[in-house]
């Protein structure tokens, strides 16, 4: 009941930082795999001033191992193996990127109708089960090879066997909202059927398809590589990790930095956004957490 | 129980079905005549003449599904651009390199996965338990062929345990067989053991919290019994599952890893095809390996009803 005017000790003072360090505290999986990310992307988009040349061949330098010349050293064809990692990055960041944007419009489009729409439903939902029984990997290979390859059909043939997922949570959400008592009373209420769609279906799925979304990504990036390694994928003169991969693996016993670097670096982005997903799963959609 | 066969069989063949149109309009959707994407450019004009006549391209479309369809029912996948010889034939001949991978996989990985996920449950929130979480998560960002490097590189070329690549038939000895095999089985089976293993220990977690759990305890049965016949058994329908749907997992990373360690099996096989721009081989691995996946997941919706009286409704 005091009336002291005493500043309030150093410790609880709401400042801007400390708000930031709890949150960080909280969340430790979500700001690590955050800040792995956003330097990776900073990268990508800076590859062209930091990278140097991932392009010139120089045949007397191949195969030159790690030095202060070449950090990562050189590759078969001597070109810098350092500046093809780092160009490399963004191709798999913006498959990734495009492809979970994608599929999660797409599907979330989709699902709606699915979830709202009787007979829709009917009919999509088997074609979805079939897409979901075709491998993938399978999939892209037919597409691409029918196609032709370019990063373009790469990110379609990605994101169409990812959509069938997306629909399926999408289809699940609406179908628990729907059965809401404030969903009903506002349809009793006369309120016109898109009104009740975006204003009281839409919102319910946005925190599980975020969460989706990154998964997604992830998974983009390795079918990417995958698809790159494979011949699959991106024409093989554009740097990206699979095709370095692709290109140097006869002389895994005499380089192995040819492989190694590509492929920790495919990996570390991969974790950062699979950390993502966790912390942000974690977060949103605590449901989804006991699934996994 | 008979009605519920029925009805998950039948939707089965609903969904192979979908897969066959699916993968049949994928050719028609393609740029370009599909004829000359099913004889490649160098055939010659009697090849074409041959390959139009039997599609029927003149024929209502439905006509030439069911035509196509009826000739995959019975085995007939087309033939190969490339070699010249049936698809079937082709197949048949990868069939013994990927069925070994495979199962030496799903063993290794269903053994290692589930026992690892035991452990973390009834160790949970220990050292132990995070260290099982923290390699799951890991073991699912790292691509295949990286891990096929990495062990071929540590294994293969340094230390020199076990052959680079390559396969040996089981014909010419178990042994060998098997030194062919431990690398690419465990570069392609580590996410699925990570998959496994999470939902293994999600689901004993919570079986593990349920009263007749702590009974058990309480009367004094030991910790072993406990974790493998009480709680297991009814932790069993989410890891069936998982297993399963898993298998999708392995399917695609059987194609990768055939091309790490130079098996020459069905993945292989796609993998040419790429190169020589041969769909009738893609066309055909796919609707293979779809049908696989497909009646993998009945067989497994099947062995639910074995676990769980509940389901056999």
């Amino acid at each position: 009941m005091s009336v002291e005017a005493t500043p309030a000790p150093a410790v609880t003072k709401a400042t801007p930082q400390n708000g930031l360090w709890r949150f960080a505290r909280r969340n430790v999986t979500l700001v690590i795999g955050m800040t792995i990310l956003g330097i990776m992307l900073l990268v990508a988009i800076l590859a062209p001033f930091i990278a140097g040349d991932a392009l010139t061949m120089k045949p007397v330098q191949r195969l030159k191992p790690p030095s202060d010349a070449f950090w990562f050293g050189t590759d078969q064809l001597g070109r810098d193996v350092f500046a093809r990692t780092l160009w490399g990055a963004r191709i798999s960041l913006l498959v990734g990127l495009s492809v979970a944007t994608f599929s999660v419009i797409i599907g979330l489009i989709i699902g709606l109708l699915a979830g709202t729409v009787r007979w829709v439903e009917a009919v999509v939902m088997r074609f979805m089960d079939g897409l979901m029984a075709i491998p993938s990997i399978l999939l892209a290979i037919a597409m691409v090879s029918l196609f032709g390859a370019s990063v373009m059909i790469v990110i379609i043939a990605i994101v169409i066997p990812e959509v069938p997922r997306v629909v399926r949570l999408v289809r699940a959400v609406v179908m628990a909202t729907r059965e809401q008592p404030y969903v009903e009373a506002a349809i009793a209420g006369g309120a016109k059927r898109w009104k009740v769609l975006v204003r009281h279906i839409l919102p319910p799925t946005i925190p599980p398809l975020i969460v989706q979304a990154t998964y997604i990504c992830a998974s983009a990036i390795l079918v990417e590589a995958a698809l790159s390694f494979l011949g699959a994928g991106t024409p093989p003169e554009i740097p990206t990790w699979g095709n370095m991969i692709a290109s140097d693996r006869i002389y895994l016993g005499r380089a192995p930095w040819c492989i190694f670097y590509p492929g920790i670096a495919l990996a570390i982005v991969v974790l950062a956004v699979n950390l993502v997903g966790d912390g942000l799963r974690d977060r949103l959609d605590p449901r989804i957490a006991r699934r996994m | 129980m008979l009605a519920f066969l029925i009805r998950r069989i039948a939707s089965t063949f609903i969904v192979m079905a979908i897969v066959a149109v699916i993968i049949f309009l994928l050719v028609r959707i393609a740029p370009g005549d599909p004829v000359a994407i099913l004889v490649g450019d160098n055939a010659s004009p009697d090849q074409i003449q041959a390959v139009r006549k039997q599609l029927g391209l003149d024929d209502p479309i439905f006509v030439q599904f069911w035509r196509w369809a009826s000739r995959v029912l019975v085995g007939d996948l087309g033939i190969s651009i490339f070699s010249n010889e049936p698809v079937a034939k082709l197949i048949g001949q990868r069939l013994e390199p990927t069925l070994s991978l495979a199962a030496t996989t799903i063993i290794l990985a269903v053994v290692v996965a589930v026992t690892a996920g035991i452990i973390a449950a009834w160790q949970v929130g220990t050292w132990i338990d995070r260290i099982v979480m923290g390699l799951s998560v890991a073991s699912f960002s790292v691509p295949v062929f990286v891990v096929g490097y990495v062990l071929i590189y540590v294994f293969a070329i340094q230390l020199r345990w076990l052959p680079v690549q390559g396969y040996q038939p089981i014909a010419d000895g178990f042994v060998e067989w098997f030194r062919h095999l431990v690398l690419p089985s465990i570069a392609l089976g580590l996410a699925y053991v990570a998959l496994i293993a999470r939902i293994t220990r999600t689901a004993m977690l919570e079986v593990l919290a349920e009263d007749y759990i702590r009974t058990a305890h309480a009367k004094g049965v030991a910790t072993a019994p406990v974790l493998l016949k009480h709680a297991l058994k009814n932790a069993g329908v989410p890891i069936v599952t998982v297993i399963g749907i898993g298998i999708a997992l392995l399917i695609g990373g059987v194609v990768i890893t055939e091309t790490v360690f130079n098996i020459p099996g069905i993945g292989r096989l796609v993998v040419d095809a790429i190169q020589t721009r041969d769909y009738p081989i893609i066309q055909g691995v796919i609707l293979l390996f779809s049908g696989v996946y497909v009646i993998v997941n009945l067989l497994i919706d099947l062995t639910y009803t074995l676990l769980d009286p509940r389901i056999r409704t």
